[in-house]
């Protein structure tokens, strides 16, 4: 058992090596002073001072950051809905239908979602009039994915907490709305935050259903990471990625932080 | 808004849900079947029809089977198919074989250090999938840091180079979706009740038989989940053999978005689509009826 034990372990600094040094690399190289990502050349802050005065990286980045205040709130909203009725409906018609689409967003290929709600759009541009593909439609998108992701959050945290509670509300003359806003609500709050992060980050990061709904005009930051990125290196990428793990990490802690002191 | 009056809690438990309860189930299934079901149907529609280039959007719509036939005759796509089911195969036992003894490890780790651990194991999952692609492209690279590493142990003098090939996507499957293989492998183990191993051994078994009597069959479930929320994205995967298998690794996800993107044709990526849906949904049902049992599971 022991030995078990010791292996695993074993393979577990590994494995975390593994998914670090990559990322140590990239934050490493953003302070480069060469062009080549790969020969270091000296430290310098050229690359930071660059991509804060690209102006079609920092618009590209406003733009993601607004679709996904929008998009995680809107998926929030849905998702707590449905993983509400999941989780509490007695059994009703169409339920397995229900929970299938519910799962589906989650494991689907992005390429064949994007796919489709293009061509969605596209039909109602043509038979409706609308919308214009650009900020709607990507809103649209990235809110039919994510809400899976947040219902299966909502429903979880649903399915592991004390429903007398909910019971003896009723008991006392709540109606279901009351009790839904006064004791289910407070309850889950902290699945419901943290379904909307992860939504927010779903959203921020998206780049396949986003390219085949965003129009010709619109480009949101993984469009323009993409882009750049296929023709090579970009010593400005490896700026953007230390800045999102920076975040990334500080959200983690603080939101750790947050759920132990509870 | 303020919801209708609600009737009595304990009114009768009827299989007719009340009326805040039926909100909760229209407003998300409404969504879903207008924004995820009914573009399926479309893009069944457009799949049956031809491609119309000087048309927009480009399509000539009819009853047609041809895309089809050609997804199934033509050496290119059925290469396509076949790659991208190996790739993906192979690169889930993969992440299967390191994912395992990490989640073995966190659940056997003592309690307080295991938030940490998992943290670790989550932290690459909040960053950016694009981003941690692209991390590999300057380590992969011809003259990339691996290769400069290896030259400089002098173990490997003339490496030959990884990006491009299909190592490369192996490596970058298993990168980017290792979190999703060890989280529910962790949710499966952490319930193990030790105990049981204890007995294992008390009554003879040797460590390793223990394990594979005992250990394996109760983490079943979350080998399960692990493997199909691996292998049925990868099998579609884009990003990371368009950024890191060059032009020689054909994979479908990369044939849709070429077909789309390059050449214009949307009836042929349209049938690339419903095949591709065709071929992942029985793992995506599987993975929906554990997902749901799993669930329904809890006390």
């Amino acid at each position: 058992m022991r030995s078990q034990a010791r292996f695993a372990f074993t393979l577990l600094c590994f494995g975390y090596a593994f998914l670090y040094v990559p990322i140590v690399l990239v934050m490493a190289y953003s302070f480069n002073a060469s062009r080549l990502v790969t020969v270091w050349a000296g430290f310098s802050l050229h690359w930071w001072r660059a991509l804060f005065h690209n102006d079609a990286m920092l618009s590209a980045a406003w733009l993601s950051l607004r679709i996904a205040l929008v998009s995680a709130t809107c998926s929030t909203v849905l998702g707590l809905a449905a993983g509400y009725a999941l989780a509490r409906a007695p059994a009703f018609l169409g339920r397995t239908l229900f929970g299938s689409l519910v799962i589906a967003p989650m494991v689907m290929p992005e390429v064949v979602m994007g796919i489709s709600m293009l061509l969605l759009f596209v039909g109602a541009e043509r038979f409706l009039g609308g919308p214009d593909r650009g900020f709607l439609t990507i809103v649209i998108a990235h809110t039919t994915f994510s809400l899976s992701f947040v219902a299966i959050v909502v429903q979880a945290r649903l399915a592991d907490f004390d429903r007398s509670l909910e019971e003896a509300a009723m008991d006392l003359g709540a109606t279901p709305w009351a009790t839904f806003r006064t004791v289910t609500l407070p309850l889950i709050a902290p699945a419901l935050g943290s379904g909307w992060l992860l939504a927010f980050t779903l959203s921020l990061d998206d780049l396949i259903m986003t390219q085949f709904v965003a129009g010709a005009d619109t480009q949101t930051l993984p469009m323009r990471v993409y882009s750049s990125v296929r023709l090579g290196v970009d010593p400005q990428v490896n700026v953007l990625a230390t800045l999102v793990v920076i975040v990334a990490a500080t959200a983690l802690v603080v939101s750790g932080r947050l759920t132990r002191r509870r | 808004m303020a919801p209708p009056p609600a009737p009595v809690a304990d009114a009768s438990r009827c299989t007719r849900p009340p009326p805040d309860m039926r909100t909760a189930i229209a407003l998300p299934f409404a969504w879903l079947i207008v924004f995820f079901l009914l573009p399926f149907a479309l893009v069944m529609t457009i799949a049956l029809g031809t491609n119309a280039p000087d048309a927009a959007p480009p399509v000539a719509l009819g009853l047609s089977l041809d895309n089809f036939k050609l997804l199934f005759t033509d050496d290119l796509y059925v290469a396509a198919w076949l790659n991208s089911l190996r790739i993906a195969a192979t690169s889930t036992m993969v992440t299967l074989l390191l994912g395992y003894p990490m989640a073995y490890a966190i659940a056997r780790a003592a309690p307080e250090r295991r938030p940490l651990l998992l943290t670790l194991v989550v932290l690459p999952f909040w960053t950016s999938f694009l981003i941690r692609v692209y991390a590999w492209m300057g380590l992969l690279a011809e003259n990339g840091i691996l290769n400069q590493f290896l030259r400089w142990t002098g173990l490997v003098p003339h490496p030959g180079t990884i990006l491009g090939t299909e190592w490369a996507v192996h490596i970058g499957i298993v990168y980017a979706y290792l979190p999703f293989m060890v989280l529910p492998l962790y949710a499966a183990l952490e319930k193990l009740d030790w105990g049981l191993l204890e007995a294992a051994a008390d009554l003879g078994a040797r460590p390793t038989v223990a394990f594979l009597t005992v250990t394996l069959p109760l983490s079943l479930p979350g080998i399960v989940a692990g493997c199909l929320l691996v292998f049925i994205p990868a099998v579609g995967e884009f990003v990371i053999p368009d950024l890191l298998g060059g032009t020689g690794t054909l994979m479908i996800g990369k044939v849709l978005w070429d077909e789309f993107f390059t050449n214009g044709d949307w009836p042929l990526a349209s049938a690339v689509a419903i095949c591709l849906l065709v071929l992942l949904v029985g793992p995506i049902a599987l993975f929906q009826r554990q997902q749901a049992r799993s669930l329904e599971r809890r006390p």
